[in-house]
């Protein structure tokens, strides 16, 4: 018993890639269920950062899905990205508090100072902007994440000198 | 667990309680202000001046007054401080010892606290989220304890239908009536499943109680399990909301750690398991049949009702479905009994609602009301109006399926029916006020685009419809739009809302509709040259 679960465990992936194990460990708790697909999912984008071809394909097989469903599954959620993202990320939430506090003036800032739409990355990979639903902290807006940290009251000038900060830092590294 | 062991809990935390209680809210609202670190000076500072022994700091859930985080109380009718910052919070901690407090402060006597009802969010702010003796103290699952060994399920049923209790996500179905199904539908097994996918842009209540009270729901669920013969209950939690579904887990875990939850639920033979179900960002996924659709883990998309899921829910089983907050009411309901419950509210509305106040208004935050209160105390009084003296132009409730209502319609009662007849919908919660600067025909256009990236693409109505719409609404808002492309808006709202498959392109032309129905002049004066759009427009009827 304890070698069957072993041996599927290091069956993970060609590449060697020590993800596709834990990965496949996650797959493994659900018991490989067709219903687990969307939780498979999320460990997934959370292990690679994004959700490529090969690793959609990986998921099919272990699952025993077509690849149809789950590409079907992975393009129908927002949540699920299938393009790599930049090392820093800016979503801007697009809640209808912030809508009314001006969200559209913020990415349009952006835009103006980087050059990037919703959905973009810059050229170098460095800076990805995003918009969000709505965060969930009305209260504050508008609101915007920035690498994962939620700040709100932003104003254009702090939206524009953030995204700056990021490119001129990766320059000089 | 029994309930004597459930009482040693209270009698020990109430015991272990220290003189004073300095509390920091550490909700979604208040950590995007940099709540955490003023927990964490307050702490220091409690340690460094040698107090630790009489003061107590807690992280709790949401204070409320969101906009003017971070929010910091000394005890529950304590000075409360805003806009904390890491500079001045150890000032607090030296109030305690007479000094001066540098923090602004927020009069408790203020009508944004006065005016308002607390049942669903009674522990929010006061209790710590992250300890289940701490909401055991406040008499948390005796309700669950009562139903297993006091009543039958029948009697709890009974209960919830009497004390008038209407759906809280927005249609208002009643709870009871819908219970009463699910349990008399045949199945191998049956399902509860809350919905917590609060996607409407603008509300957060959902999310607050997770973060705050997480047990009040857990408990409701397990009582809805208990009265409908359900062993397995599932929470769908929208993805963006980390810190609730964090919690959520940790509070799962330790409710089943008890005993509370999980095999033999207060040792008796009823057993209850919760899982975590965690969204991916699909609006349409909080329709019932596209949710559990997404808990079988395929696309969110909606099926035809009927069947609806108390008959043919989850994997083909009877399934419960209700919101957080219908959930959250339910403890309270079994322990103080229905007639409490049916006193407030109206008769046709009864119990509170819980708001999200948000937009061009003074104090934005979570607001808790009877239902029935005239939509001008929420606002005015409550939420003290538009900032700087301006004029409220429309508030909008019910998200991208609601409506705005406009000035004249403020003294209108807060309730299911009245909010009905003037074209908006009571929705989950959100409730985002408008000034006289705001561009009514741009906000359909937002709420359209809004249902159209949404749109599932299922039914031709919505994935079509949508689109058409929006770009008519980008027209007007550009001023390249004639009286015909009017009409045919007009004509389009009316097909879409009736021929969609379900509740999001049913309702994806409402706020159009009552924008149009208010605030016609705002569409009328951007057509161009009216006169020959006029013409235009009986030439294009007669093709």
């Amino acid at each position: 018993m304890v070698n069957q679960q072993t041996s599927k465990q290091t069956a993970g992936h060609p590449s060697g890639d020590k993800r596709f194990k834990l990965l496949e460990v996650a797959m493994k708790r659900h018991q490989y269920r067709h219903d687990a697909l969307i939780e498979v999912l999320h460990k997934a984008q959370e292990l690679f950062g994004y959700l490529e071809d090969d690793l959609l394909y990986f998921v099919s097989k272990r699952l025993k899905l077509p690849p149809s469903r789950v590409y079907g599954v992975a393009t129908f959620y927002h949540f699920f990205t299938l393009k790599p993202k930049g090392r820093h990320s800016c979503v801007v939430c697009t809640g209808t508090a912030c809508f009314v506090k001006g969200a559209d003036e913020l990415l349009e800032c952006v835009r103006d100072e980087i050059g990037i739409s919703p959905g973009e990355t810059t050229g170098d990979g460095g800076v990805s902007l995003l918009t969000a639903r709505c965060i969930g902290a009305c209260g504050n807006a508008p609101v915007v994440v920035y690498d994962e940290e939620i700040v709100g009251h932003q104003t254009n000038e702090d939206i524009r000198s953030q995204v700056k900060g990021w490119t001129i830092g990766s320059d000089g590294a | 667990m029994d309930l004597t062991e459930l009482e040693n809990i209270v009698t020990k935390e109430a015991a272990d309680r220290k003189p004073c209680e300095i509390r920091c809210c550490i909700a979604a609202g208040c950590l995007s202000a940099n709540s955490n670190d003023v927990l964490s000076t307050l702490r220091t500072a409690v340690e460094d001046s040698g107090m630790a022994d009489r003061v107590n700091v807690v992280g709790v859930g949401c204070m409320r007054l969101c906009s003017q985080g971070p929010l910091v109380g000394v005890d529950i009718d304590g000075p409360l401080y805003c806009r904390v910052t890491t500079d001045n919070a150890s000032s607090i901690v030296a109030t305690l010892n007479g000094g001066q407090g540098e923090a602004e402060t927020f009069e408790r006597e203020d009508p944004f606290f006065a005016k308002q009802t607390s049942l669903i969010l009674k522990n929010c702010g006061c209790i710590d989220p992250e300890r289940i003796e701490s909401y055991i103290a406040t008499g948390g699952y005796r309700a669950l304890h009562q139903a297993l060994f006091e009543l039958a399920p029948s009697d709890v049923i009974e209960t919830v239908t009497r004390s008038g209790l209407r759906g809280r996500g927005g249609a208002g179905y009643p709870t009871g009536v819908k219970w009463a199904t699910v349990a008399k539908n045949s199945g191998e097994r049956r399902f509860v499943v809350c919905n917590a996918d609060e996607g409407d842009p603008g509300a957060f209540m959902n999310r607050s109680v997770l973060e705050s009270d997480p047990h009040r729901v857990l408990e409701g669920m397990a009582i809805a399990g208990f009265a409908i013969g359900a062993n397995q209950g599932y929470i769908y939690v929208r993805g963006e909301y980390t810190l609730a579904i964090e919690r959520l887990n940790k509070a799962i875990k330790q409710a089943g750690r008890m005993g509370l939850l999980g095999t033999g639920v207060f040792s008796s033979p009823f057993d209850f398991r919760i899982d975590v179900r965690i969204g991916a960002g699909a609006f349409v996924c909080g329709e019932e049949t596209a949710l559990m659709a997404s808990i079988m883990g395929q696309r969110g998309t909606p099926t035809p009702r009927p069947p609806y899921p108390a008959e043919h829910g989850l994997w083909g089983m009877p399934t419960l479905l209700n919101n957080v907050e219908t959930f959250a009411n339910v403890p309270d309901i079994i322990r103080n009994g229905a007639e409490w419950f049916a006193e407030i509210g109206t008769p046709q509305s009864t119990g509170t609602k819980v708001f999200c106040l948000t937009g061009n208004v003074v104090h934005n935050g979570l607001v808790e009301v009877p239902l029935g209160t005239p939509l001008r105390t929420i606002v005015e009084e409550i939420g003290g109006g538009v900032p700087n003296g301006g004029q409220i132009k429309a508030v909008q409730t019910g998200g991208p399926s609601g409506g705005c209502i406009p000035q004249e319609h403020l003294d209108s009662p807060v309730d299911y029916e009245s909010l009905g007849k003037i074209g908006s919908i009571m929705g989950s919660g959100g409730m985002i006020v408008m000034d006289d600067q705001t561009d009514m025909v741009d906000v359909a256009r937002y709420f359209m685009e809004f249902c159209m990236d949404e749109s599932c693409g299922k039914c031709i109505p919505c994935r079509a419809g949508t689109v058409q719409m929006k770009q008519l609404l980008s027209r007007i808002v550009d001023g390249s739009a004639n009286r015909a492309d009017l009409e045919r808006l007009e004509k389009l709202c009316d097909m879409v809302s009736r021929t969609s498959l379900c509740g999001l392109g049913q309702t994806a032309p409402n706020p159009t509709v009552s924008t149009l129905r208010y605030f016609r002049d705002e569409y009328e004066s951007r057509l161009i040259d009216s006169t020959t759009a006029k013409a235009n427009s009986n030439g294009a009827t007669c093709q």
